[in-house]
């Protein structure tokens, strides 16, 4: 009799070819080498990117994630290959970000031995992971892969770990796939109740100044559509978390602006003023908030979520939507009266008009002195076609990169809100390019940020991948400095920073580039980035003591905020 | 906000880790672990966990809603002691000649509704169910006949109420998979 048992490496390929995996970002090593040798048979089908680091696999394929809605696959080795991707589960776990990562592991009876290169990663993996499972025997792959990939991207999605051990990818087994689509102890969707509908409803038809704050569940249930509907019918401004930013497009009208800490005046002067509060797919942040004991006490709170527990966690709503964004809007929309709040809406205007006069105006069209981060994000915003993709790393280049670039498409922005991982975005870029393919990605980074995983230039070099990459050079851990001046008296404990010549390190590396020290060769240097094929690295020497307001400082309210002048 | 004693029940399916993944939630958040008992449930496969933490309304309610977000928990409850009947088991061993020498060692057996489970030459054992502050007066009543070995299980507990939460939320999930199946098969 024929057999037609396969071995326990190759049946973890074919069951991602039933999940419809098309990409791969890893790095090999010795527990893992076996599903490697597969991946080899299979390269036709699925695309392998070698990253230069393990961190640099986890954040590509957040990248990828993000902008395709698909999870990110990884594959690593056990030991360091599979602690080197903590950084990433914890920034995709609070970020929801679908991920199914496979690390190697030892023989299953050398568990428990310290063996060479073995690791807990189970334990390590767990309080970082929506699902954490070790594969010992062959008999469970299809079992694990299926289950893994319906909780990473069912309900709200987040990364999940397959710890594979190596005698397990050599075991034989007969192989048969079948998708998960139920799993008794997790309700990913739960069920939308009337009860909550009417209520949401029946406040906001008594709302004179209704105020929404979008958050990322819009973009992860793909209700941009139903969100706007909800928001003309009843004529209500809303403000954006940072996640939640191209939720909505940049020039629809009833958009204000980001939430939070560094986010616009108006939409957080609001959030002090409304008379019912309509949160959206957003988890009440403390970057948001502040001060919770007093956020938003005069509003009525309206809660729209997936996740139970996000239902009162900060902050304890008056109603809440428990259900998929995707479906509660339209159900609330419905019981909505036609309204217009026009003296509420416009009331934003005289914010926005002192946000441009005493900030906005000064970052984005400076006259004099150096060039400044805004100008920089303002002009390659003006510059890039509409569909464009922003990715950012952390601090002060991704604040002024989300403040002063364009939202004009659902997935179109890659940045890491919760976990606030500097290194993320040059990988990042490198995944959401691969993603998608017919956009532009721009990249901002800091001289900081960037030489965390700059080692990455290498993957982009090899795979050609078009990255627009622009580092906001100011010599400093700009957001640390810019606390240090602000609440430690100017003493500059390790904020300062002596840099390579960073379009010489991209040569290094066959990417062409350019650095730009005055402002009238800036335009210029912008369009050769564009028009090169393929990555670029701009580097641009930013004013050393540029500061990011507006400002809420930590754990206080907007009435706090400062605009620094 | 003063802290009072809760007891937790969580049900899960029975798969390795999951004592890890709830012990971490607790952890996280600095709250220590009073008692913690684990077994299997009356319905096979599934687990009970009935642990008893020091907190407050406000705090255990989202630790209890972060156990249940964990995939393979299928439901986790939190109650005071008035809403749920609960017992814990003490042994105690004591040697076998104080036992034969004083014969209050058998009033206080009575008294407490305790039993002898196991005599030998050398030691004897009693055993008694009750709450904690039970179980400890009769470990201070013994103390004075040197107590060789005393231990405490932790927490089990029924609730009061006579709605069975997790049946309910077994029966709607399997009339949930039954029809999700039905459509995954068309």
């Amino acid at each position: 009799m024929e057999s037609t048992k396969i071995k326990g490496a190759e049946a973890l390929m074919l069951a991602l070819i039933e999940e419809k995996v098309d990409t791969i970002f890893g790095y090999p090593g010795g527990s893992i080498i076996n599903v490697f040798d597969e991946m080899y048979s299979h390269r036709e089908t699925i695309k392998q990117i070698l990253t230069r680091h393990e961190q640099g696999a986890i954040h590509a394929a957040q990248g990828y994630a993000r902008v395709t809605g698909d999870p990110g696959v990884v594959i690593v080795t056990s030991g360091p290959g599979a602690t080197n991707v903590i950084t990433g589960l914890a920034d995709a776990m609070l970020d929801s970000t679908p991920l199914v990562v496979i690390s190697g592991q030892v023989s299953s009876h050398l568990l428990g031995t310290d063996a060479f290169q073995e690791t807990d990663v189970i334990g390590l993996s767990q309080p970082v992971t929506k699902w954490s499972y070790q594969i010992r025997k062959a008999s469970d792959i299809s079992w694990a892969v299926a289950r893994a990939f319906y909780i990473a991207r069912e309900g709200r999605p987040g990364p999940v770990v397959l710890d594979f051990t190596k005698d397990a990818q050599n075991e034989l087994l007969e192989f048969s796939y079948e998708k998960c689509c139920f799993i008794r102890s997790y309700e990913p969707y739960p069920e939308l109740q009337k009860s909550a509908i009417e209520q949401a409803a029946a406040l906001i038809n008594s709302a004179k100044k209704p105020l929404a704050l979008v958050g990322q569940g819009v973009i992860l249930g793909e209700a941009e559509a139903e969100l706007q509907a909800f928001l003309e019918k009843a004529d209500i401004p809303a403000g954006c978390t940072l996640l939640g930013l191209p939720a909505l497009p940049s020039d629809y009208p009833l958009k204000k602006g980001m939430l939070g800490m560094h986010g616009n005046v108006g939409p957080n002067r609001k959030t002090m003023e409304c008379d019912v509060l309509i949160a959206i797919g957003m988890r009440f942040d403390d970057r948001v908030t502040g001060d919770l004991k007093t956020y938003a006490k005069q509003a009525k709170i309206i809660h729209f979520d997936i996740d139970s527990s996000e239902i009162g966690k900060n902050v304890v709503p008056d109603v809440a939507v428990l259900a998929d964004v995707k479906e509660s809007l339209p159900a609330v929309t419905e019981l909505l009266e036609k309204k217009s709040h026009t003296e509420w809406v416009d009331s934003f205007k005289i914010h926005e008009q002192e946000e441009w006069d005493r900030v906005i105006q000064h970052e984005i069209h400076p006259t004099q002195g150096a060039i400044t981060m805004g100008e920089v994000v303002h002009r390659v915003a003006e510059a890039t076609p509409k569909s464009s993709v922003l990715v950012t790393d952390v601090g002060q280049n991704q604040m002024m990169g989300v403040r002063y670039f364009k939202y004009f498409g659902l997935r179109n922005l890659v940045t890491s809100g919760g976990l606030g991982t500097m290194g993320f975005g040059l990988p990042a870029a490198l995944g959401a390019a691969l993603g998608a393919p017919e956009k532009t990605v721009c990249l901002f980074s800091g001289d900081g940020g960037i030489q965390m995983t700059i080692q990455e230039l290498g993957t982009i070099m090899e795979y050609d991948i078009p990255v627009k990459i622009i580092i906001l050079n100011n010599r400093f851990l700009g957001m640390v400095r810019q606390w240090q001046e602000l609440f430690f008296k100017e003493r500059y404990s390790s904020t300062v920073m002596k840099n390579p010549n960073f379009p010489a390190l991209a040569a290094a590396y066959g990417i062409p580039g350019r650095k730009v020290f005055d402002r009238s060769e800036l335009d210029a240097a912008i369009t050769e980035m564009i028009e090169t094929k393929g990555a670029y690295l701009l580097e641009v020497e930013v004013e050393q003591n540029g500061m990011v307001y507006p400002m809420i400082p930590a754990g206080t309210n907007v009435n706090n905020i400062l605009l620094g002048d | 906000m003063e802290n009072i004693l809760y007891t937790v029940t969580v049900y899960t399916e029975n798969m390795v880790g999951l004592l890890n993944q709830i012990t971490i939630i607790f952890n996280r958040r600095h709250i220590n672990i009073e008692s913690l008992t684990v077994s299997q449930s009356a319905i096979p496969g599934i687990h009970k966990f009935t642990i008893t933490v020091e907190s407050y309304e406000e705090q255990i309610s989202k630790v209890v809603s972060q156990i249940e977000k964990r995939v393979d928990v299928l439901k986790a409850f939190y109650f005071t002691d008035k809403d749920v009947i609960f017992q814990e088991v003490a042994l105690y061993k004591i040697p076998t000649e104080a036992l034969f020498d004083n014969t209050e060692i058998e009033s206080l057996v009575r008294r407490y509704n305790a039993r002898i489970v196991e005599v030998n030459r050398n030691y004897a054992v009693i055993e008694m169910a009750g709450h904690t502050e039970e179980t400890q007066q009769l470990f201070d009543d013994l103390k004075k006949y040197r107590v060789l070995q005393f231990v405490r299980s932790g927490r089990i507990a029924v609730t009061r109420s006579s709605v069975e939460r997790l049946s309910d939320f077994l029966s709607v999930m399997e009339a949930r998979e039954s029809k999700i199946k039905r459509e995954c098969c068309q």
